[in-house]
């Protein structure tokens, strides 16, 4: 269905080329999965299968890309509109108009589609997505899970043979992100359409996948996922785990994995190790009490109370749109509380969801200056903290040029230069891939034992098995559930972490853990 | 007659309704007749303006109104000029060097003078708020979707235009937090910089992502006409264009010449018209759910056409009652009994459709999101 011929593309001003002599093919009515560390190239390969790449981002494009027969470089992307369905990054980016309806007409307009086929594959696309109850409302309105669900209606109606999808779940919650994947997987096993994903959550998808691709150090590995995965550098904690267990054929379920780990359970259980300790300090970095922030209509918050201690890591989770980031704006003092109390022992430091907003200087170094200034800072302090975080960044780089991990490692620089007692962090692995979001879990600790609170929103139960203490849900503006965050993962199944899912009742969340446990159990 | 489905009118019907009133308005001083101008579209819009963000501007328009009737006495007041033997008042003369010989700053205010400013005040009070009454009557949005299709490449363009201001609003909101969150505090002219740059860069970055993404959802596709029909659409629509937008002065302006109002309207629209249908030839898109124009819509143009008609037939001299020597203003019977067709399509358009009530908890947690994205996202 997909074919790649030697393709080598490189962007303009870039030194490298982006993907080089990539050549692989992909069968129709396949769930492909494309993996690879940040950077590697995976949007580029994306956005050639529907001529963005070269026809709208320029640059040096050699080699043949065909759909069904189709070859890019005669068709431009408005030619491929009717074979090809691409869902970027960012839904709302995408959005041509301002309503669902609409939104879902608009590819079906330009194409020229009869009025009463419109009309019907509207309504199609409405109850194969679930959408029908959200039909007139504004899309600006709408949470991250339906607005994803919208743009993958909106290419659907055109009925495409192809389905592109760039990083599909990662601003979304567990549940939004098994809706979408529910979705998908129907489309695939019930109309035959072939689906490309790119996607750094592999825990989330790759049980779904029937291929993988996966493009490291310019070369393209393609094959069956427990394949590819065997000797990947990107891998989800249940492969991570089954290769530490030496496990044949290596599984990529909760359910494979389960009956694979039965001797494995075994040898844990008789392990002496039972869960690593929490911090004893018990004075209060920040905390919260019978919080609502100002609000026009509904409050986002019912009168929450949370604190947060000095060297404690707490996790907020809870679906979209449940108050998570108002609880972290409100702490921030950005929003007023229209009842109850805010208190922060040393100030605190807010990296926003969108890390990029907080950077406006043309350079890294003029950056790192002007953090120093507005942090009363001496000089060269936010330059160092950021040569220890992610070292090697270019003083002259444009902060719009890093990548996702070297970005947040500035903001995180440019925010700890203050000195706070809380640091906060919103959605902090959207984007990143495995070996980053390890860098950063390192950094949180280090940050953490030096007597900083963390608190972080986020929906990477994954992240929060890895470094939070303590794990706080909230739901429609409640806490509904406030503990030590091995209890809180242990006893839900949505909040549990893969390896916790396959070794339950044991206590281990982590391979990090189960690592250990075996030490332990000699 | 039949039963009547809730629907919400063509914009296309509300905008010529509101417009021949509009013209209807330009052509008299009368206030007994401006007044029932007032009244009909402030009945019209209170029982069939939609409930969107759009219908409270009809009291804006309303509200510019008044301000242009103040200003109008005001400027009156100070510079005066008009003839009239009635003095109300005499405010001090201010002295003006000898080259401003023919302005003269002060002095008495006549009651005819005063008259005759508030009649014309008044006149263009009442062409805004029929323009008003269309804004609150039809979304600005839903307009620009029955664009005809020789149009529509504009229409793109407003559309995203529209979308800008929002979307600077809330990028505006989040680089102030981010500035907060920094611990910064410019003032002046270093602030609005720190503020413009990367609104504008957000923007332009916005505008290439949208520009991929309708190329890749396939817009302007099958858009594909010959150079001469885009040339023939172009030169007619701008030719029918200009000559109406001519037209409006010869139609306001009582000094201007009879042959430049009425024919020069009829003209352009007959050249608009032909250009139309030259650009609709070229085909290739279609409409989803477009509005449709059915009785109620022509019988609401026909009501302001009839409106408008019979205010133009009218006696001159009881559509532009004299202020020298100062009579009370008549009330001509053919213009006010043509205005009071107008008030009709308080009835004639088809009942609102009731807004769908969303689930209560889906509404709760969108509201919810939406305030976490404006703060923090």
């Amino acid at each position: 269905m997909i074919r790649f011929d030697d393709v080598t593309v490189t962007y303009p001003d870039a030194e490298a080329p982006a993907i080089t002599g990539a050549t692989f093919e992909i069968p129709e009515g396949e769930l492909v999965l494309v993996i690879g560390s940040t950077g590697a190239g995976k949007s580029t390969i994306l956005k050639s299968i529907n001529g963005l790449v070269p026809h709208f981002t320029g640059g040096d494009f050699s080699g043949r890309v065909t759909v069904d027969g189709r070859d890019t470089r005669t068709s431009p992307p408005r030619e491929m509109a009717d074979l090809v369905g691409y869902v970027g990054q960012d839904p709302v980016a995408g959005f041509v108009t301002d309503t669902v309806e609409d939104e879902l007409a608009y590819g079906m307009e330009s194409l020229g589609v009869a009025p009463d086929v419109m009309r019907r594959r509207v309504e199609e696309a409405l109850d194969l997505l679930g959408l029908a109850h959200l039909r007139d409302r504004p899309l600006l309105s709408l949470s991250g899970g339906e607005q994803q669900r919208v743009a993958i209606g909106s290419v659907l109606t055109v009925h495409p043979r192809v389905l592109v999808l760039d990083e599909p779940t990662s601003a979304l919650d567990p549940p939004a992100a098994d809706e979408v994947l529910a979705a998908l997987s129907r489309l695939v096993h019930d109309l035959g359409m072939t689906v490309v994903i790119a996607e750094h959550r592999l825990e989330r998808v790759v049980q779904y996948a029937d291929r993988v691709v996966l493009i490291q150090d310019n070369q393209i590995v393609t094959g069956a996922p427990a394949d590819v995965l065997a000797t990947s550098p990107v891998v989800p904690p249940v492969v991570e785990l089954g290769r530490l267990a030496r496990w044949s054929p290596l599984p990529l379920t909760i359910r494979d994995a389960r009956r694979a780990a039965i001797e494995l359970r075994g040898r844990l259980a008789a392990s002496t190790w039972r869960g690593g300790d929490s911090p004893s300090a018990t004075q209060v970095a920040g905390a919260v009490t019978d919080l609502v922030p100002s609000y026009d209509g509904v409050p986002a918050l019912r009168k929450v109370s949370l604190d947060v201690r000095r060297g404690e890591v707490v996790a907020v989770m809870g679906r979209n749109g449940a108050g998570k980031s108002t609880l972290l704006a409100s702490l921030a003092g950005l929003r007023k509380p229209a009842a109850g109390t805010i208190f922060l022992a040393a100030g605190i430091g807010l990296v926003p969801q969108e890390p990029g907003d907080l950077l406006w200087a043309q350079t890294v170094a003029a950056e790192c200056r002007d953090a120093d200034r507005d942090a009363g800072a001496a000089d060269g302090t936010t330059r160092a903290l950021l040569a220890e975080l992610s070292p090697g960044i270019p003083d002259l780089q444009h902060p719009r040029d890093l990548s996702e991990g070297q970005r947040l490692a500035l903001v995180l620089a440019i925010v700890l230069a203050r000195r706070p007692g809380l640091l906060a962090l919103d959605e902090p692995t959207r984007g990143l891939d495995y070996a980053t979001k390890r860098r950063l879990i390192a950094t949180i600790a280090r940050l953490a034992a030096g007597g900083c609170g963390v608190l972080i929103a986020t929906h990477d139960v994954e992240l929060v098995a890895e470094v939070a203490h303590r794990m706080v849900v909230l739901a429609d503006g409640e806490v509904v559930s406030n503990g030590p965050a091995r209890d809180v993962a242990l006893t839900s199944p949505v909040f549990a972490p893969q390896i916790a899912k396959v070794l339950a009742p044991l206590p281990f969340l982590t391979v990090g853990e189960v690592k250990r446990g075996l030490a332990a159990a000699g | 007659m039949t039963h009547r489905l809730p629907r919400l009118l063509h914009p296309g019907a509300w905008w010529l309704w509101a417009t021949t009133l509009a013209i209807a308005a330009s052509r008299t001083t009368n206030p007994l007749l401006l007044v029932a101008i007032i009244a009909i579209t402030g009945y019209v819009v209170a029982s069939r303006r939609p409930a969107s963000p759009w219908s409270a501007s009809y009291a804006m328009f309303l509200t510019i109104g008044l301000v242009c009737i103040g200003v109008r006495l005001t400027l009156f007041a100070l510079v005066g000029g008009a003839p009239g033997t009635h003095i109300l008042v005499r405010l001090p003369v201010v002295p003006l060097p000898h080259w401003m010989a023919g302005v003269r700053l002060g002095g008495p205010i006549t009651a005819e003078g005063l008259a005759a400013s508030a009649y014309d005040g008044l006149r263009l009070g009442v062409i805004l708020c029929c323009i008003g009454a269309a804004n609150a009557l039809t979304s600005p949005r839903r307009l620009l979707k029955s664009l005809p299709g020789a149009l529509y490449e504009a229409g793109v363009a407003v559309t995203v235009a529209l979308a800008f201001a929002p979307q600077a609003v809330a990028a505006v909101g989040r680089l102030r937090a981010a500035r907060r969150i920094r611990g910064r505090h410019d003032r002046g002219v270093r602030r609005i910089r720190g503020l413009a740059i990367p609104v504008l860069e957000g923007a332009l970055d916005r505008s290439v992502d949208l520009a991929a993404a309708m190329d890749a959802r396939g817009f302007g596709r099958n858009g594909a006409a010959t150079q001469r029909v885009r040339r023939t659409t172009a030169a007619l629509t701008l030719a029918g264009l200009l000559a109406m937008v001519a037209s409006t002065y010869g139609l306001v302006a009582r000094s201007a010449p009879a042959g430049l109002g009425v024919p020069l309207l009829v003209g352009g629209a007959a050249l608009t018209a032909a250009g139309f249908i030259v650009g609709a030839k070229r085909g290739g898109r279609t409409r989803y759910r477009p509005d449709p124009w059915r009785l109620p819509e022509w019988l609401v143009a026909l009501t302001g056409i009839a409106a408008a008609t019979g205010v133009l037939l009218g006696p001159a001299r009881e559509l532009w009652p004299s202020t020298y020597p100062l009579v009370a203003p008549p009330l001509p019977a053919v213009p006010f009994l043509a205005l009071l067709v107008a008030v009709l399509p308080a009835w004639i358009a088809p009942p609102l459709p009731r807004v769908r009530a969303a689930g209560s908890t889906t509404a709760a947690r969108s509201v919810g999101s939406r305030q976490a994205v404006r703060v923090a996202s």
